[in-house]
């Protein structure tokens, strides 16, 4: 048994900290970019606002897209809901509200990231410390999921937690894949020149799949490949289709445990058969923009489907 | 004034109760024990007890400084204590009964009428209901002082929603984390199964119409309240949900809880919200911490409240200072544990003797706690005392006047080796069909030299509290 809000909690929970370590996988991607390019590089810059979704709110704030004003946004800055420090702050509240059903593990390591990271991003980072503190995040927060991973039952709990972390992965990725769609058209004329490759490195590098990427396909960089993998690959823990696999896997947890389905079970399968049953070519012909789009909107309804159906307010 | 040292009173040598513990402690090399107390401090900080200073600004969660010296009392020196706890505890509890029934206490002129008529602790919503199991107040939280080696007084009987507990279990815990060596050496009674026991005490006093395993529920004003953690502590270990105003409704006839499966039936719900907030619809109805008629719910006899509501006209300060007519009046006999004379200010003669008297006292607001509103006399500097007779000559019926007690002391370890400090003592008392008493409970003490304000908001730290089984 589990109340509507503890699942709540525990959702919202789950994706903040993963929104966290989103933000500095973006923020290290957009370095390695400016550092490994000789012209301005306002335009990544702009593309890691886009990708993390907080284009407006950093609009209001800043006229230039650089290194100083997008890394003190996105890893610092409170107005900003989603930078890490925000990020880590909400997840902390949410693990304070539902801590009866934490493991003492799992919440002494959100509760020692909470407390590193507001040391960590207390005053403005010098450009020389970024890649420190990036490192630190990420090891934080891999550090959360190992407890967790370690020592919570597997019940609904752990259901709830996991669905709210591969939601919002499965946003992430598609929303990182959306920004930069038109650099992975293989029919752009200018494909194969150098520029793309650090287009494409940094992709790759933003969801940390550059690595595995040459373990599954040549080393060679190609557009439908990179967009294979992200997409529809089923080992690549950050792809879409891995997503809702786990999201499926979740949420029928739920249903054995409750024996009960419910809407949100029809519309992740819906479109996790959709993405066992497309190739890339079938992405490209109905248009990466397009499926991208169609696939936010479905991901974020179902989002909204399972706060109605396990009676989140 | 001299206070009498719990550990090495000035007339005597060291008290028997500390015997072991000192000889353990003269064993021990002074930068290592520093190094304990900044252990102690990463215990309290990672796993995050912490709470929440109304007030004050950056500052929403602190700690509480723990103390690593601990307060010892010997087993015949908790018989006697306990004795004299259950005796008002009853005595509270019969009070509650009559003052929502027959109202014999007032026919008899033993209290007068008036204190209960005005008072707004006095919920008239209650006349004529009864708790199921006929328990009105199920957890209380006695505050005892100590003058010397056999005067204890009760301070306070916090009959509401006593905080504290958890505190009392975590400063075990560490201690044990700490100093394991030394609970082998001494045998010290235990406090952990405080929750068991909560849980056993709330499940006997469930309506009727219950399960044999009733569900049980904590019920929080939120995670930004002061006492958030111990909230989740007691529900975490009791193993009950901890649940909210908004996750609670009435249906059917019973308070239910929203679930991820729909909505269940609670029969016993352990509150932490004041009665004001409790039922919109019969109380303040700009609350959203309570649940909108639970009070009808209540009235049929269909959940159990702990504590019921209106027990503060128990535990009320004007009240107080008639406890041991109270006690003889219900128990037949003589209270065992004595109060501290106190001066009723809406009283014409105890209000000239307080205003001449100032600067030896200690004023209360009648219905305040946490040590908030209150005037240390002698601690005080002639403007707060002068602001202070101002505010007592305009409403005299809202203070009472004690004098200052010569609080006992137990050492604490500061930078300059052990030091005095004064305490006071919460032990926790469960009420069913029943009393429990957890042998221990909670130590106050003062961090600054001299000083006698013990709580926690106002920079009092905690000890661990040890009865010995001896």
């Amino acid at each position: 048994m589990l109340l509507g809000r503890t699942a709540n909690g525990l959702y919202w929970m789950a994706r903040y900290i993963e929104r966290a370590e989103n933000m500095a996988r973006l923020v290290d991607a957009g370095l390695r970019m400016a550092l490994t390019r000789n012209e301005g590089d306002v335009e990544e810059w702009t593309s890691v606002i886009v990708s993390s979704g907080v284009e407006a709110g950093y609009r209001q704030k800043h006229t230039e897209f650089n290194a100083a004003n997008v890394c003190d946004y996105l890893l610092r800055d409170a107005e900003n809901g989603s930078s890490v420090l925000s990020s880590i702050e909400t997840a902390r509240t949410n693990a304070r509200m539902v801590r009866t059903a934490l493991t003492r593990e799992t919440w002494e390591s959100i509760n020692d990231a909470w407390m590193s990271f507001r040391r960590m991003l207390a005053s403005p980072i010098d450009e020389r410390e970024v890649p420190k503190v990036l490192d630190a995040i990420k090891r934080e927060t891999a550090q959360i999921r190992g407890a967790f991973q370690g020592t919570m039952l597997r019940n609904e709990i752990y259901d709830f937690c996991q669905l709210g972390l591969h939601v919002e992965r499965a946003d992430n990725t598609a929303r990182i894949l959306d920004v930069k769609y038109y650099v992975l058209l293989p029919s752009i004329s200018w494909v194969g020149s150098s520029m793309d490759n650090y287009q494409w490195e940094s992709i790759l590098r933003s969801v940390s799949a550059h690595r595995s990427y040459r373990w599954v396909y040549d080393a060679a960089y190609k557009p439908t490949n990179i967009a294979e993998f992200l997409i529809l690959s089923r080992r690549m823990p950050r792809s879409l289709a891995f997503c809702y696999r786990m999201i499926d896997e979740s949420l029928e947890g739920l249903a054995n445990d409750y024996g009960n389905r419910h809407m949100s079970h029809e519309m992740c399968e819906n479109t996790l058969s959709r993405l066992k049953r497309m190739t890339i070519k079938d992405v490209l012909d109905e248009g990466l923009h397009e499926f991208l789009t169609d696939f936010l909107i479905r991901t974020n309804n179902l989002g909204d489907q399972v706060a109605r159906d396990y009676r989140f307010f | 004034m001299v206070a009498f040292d719990e550990m090495r009173p000035e007339s005597a040598g060291l008290r028997n109760p500390y015997s072991e513990y000192d000889n353990w402690l003269t064993e021990q090399d002074t930068a290592r024990l520093g190094q304990k107390m900044k252990d102690a401090e990463n215990v309290f900080r990672r796993t995050g007890i912490t709470f929440a200073v109304y007030g004050e600004q950056n500052a929403a969660e602190r700690l509480i400084p723990f103390d690593i010296v601990p307060r010892i009392l010997s087993g015949a020196e908790w018989r006697r204590l306990t004795q004299g706890i259950e005796q008002r505890v009853q005595a509270l509890n019969a009070f509650l009964e009559d003052i929502y029934h027959r109202q014999e206490i007032l026919r008899a002129g033993r209290v007068p009428r008036e204190l209960i008529a005005g008072n707004v602790a006095f919920l008239p919503e209650m006349i004529g209901v009864r708790p199921p199991a006929g328990v009105y107040t199920h957890i209380i939280g006695t505050d005892i002082v100590r003058t010397g080696e056999n005067e204890f007084y009760v301070l306070e009987d916090n009959a509401r929603t006593p905080s504290g507990v958890s505190y009392m279990i975590e400063n075990r815990e560490t201690m044990m984390q700490l100093f394991p060596e030394l609970f082998k050496r001494i045998k010290v009674r235990p406090v952990e199964n405080y929750p068991q026991l909560l849980r056993q005490s709330l499940a006997a006093v469930a309506p009727r119409s219950a399960d044999e395993q009733p569900t049980i529920a904590v019920l929080t004003p939120g995670s930004f309240n002061s006492a958030y953690f111990e909230h989740a502590f007691l529900a975490d270990h009791m193993g009950v949900e901890l649940v909210e105003g908004q996750d609670l409704r009435v249906v059917d006839g019973h308070v239910a809880m929203r679930t991820t499966e729909g909505y269940k039936r609670i029969d016993v719900l352990y509150r932490r919200v004041d009665d004001d907030f409790l039922d919109p619809l019969t109380f303040n109805p700009d609350s959203v911490l309570g649940v909108p008629g639970i009070m009808d719910v209540y009235r049929a006899g269909n959940i159990t409240i702990a504590n019921a509501p209106g027990t503060g006209i128990a535990d009320d300060k004007a009240i107080y200072s008639y406890m041991p007519e109270i006690v003889e009046f219900y128990t037949g006999r003589k209270a065992i544990l004595g109060n501290i004379p106190t001066w009723r200010c809406s009283e014409a003669d105890s209000l000239a003797y307080v205003l001449e008297h100032l600067g030896e006292l200690v004023v209360k607001e009648v219905h305040g706690s946490g040590g908030y509103g209150m005037l240390v006399g002698p601690a005080a500097t002639k403007k707060e005392r002068e602001a202070f007779a101002e505010k007592l000559r305009a409403r005299p019926g809202n203070y009472i006047a004690q004098p200052t007690l010569a609080l006992s002391t137990c050492p604490i370890l500061t930078d300059a080796g052990l030091a005095p400090r004064h305490v006071d003592l919460r032990p926790f008392v469960l009420v069913s069909d029943r009393i429990r008493i957890v042998p221990g409970g909670l130590t106050r003490v003062a961090l600054k030299p001299g000083s006698l304000v013990v709580n926690s908001s106002q920079g009092g730290g905690t000890k661990d509290t040890w009865v010995l089984d001896d």
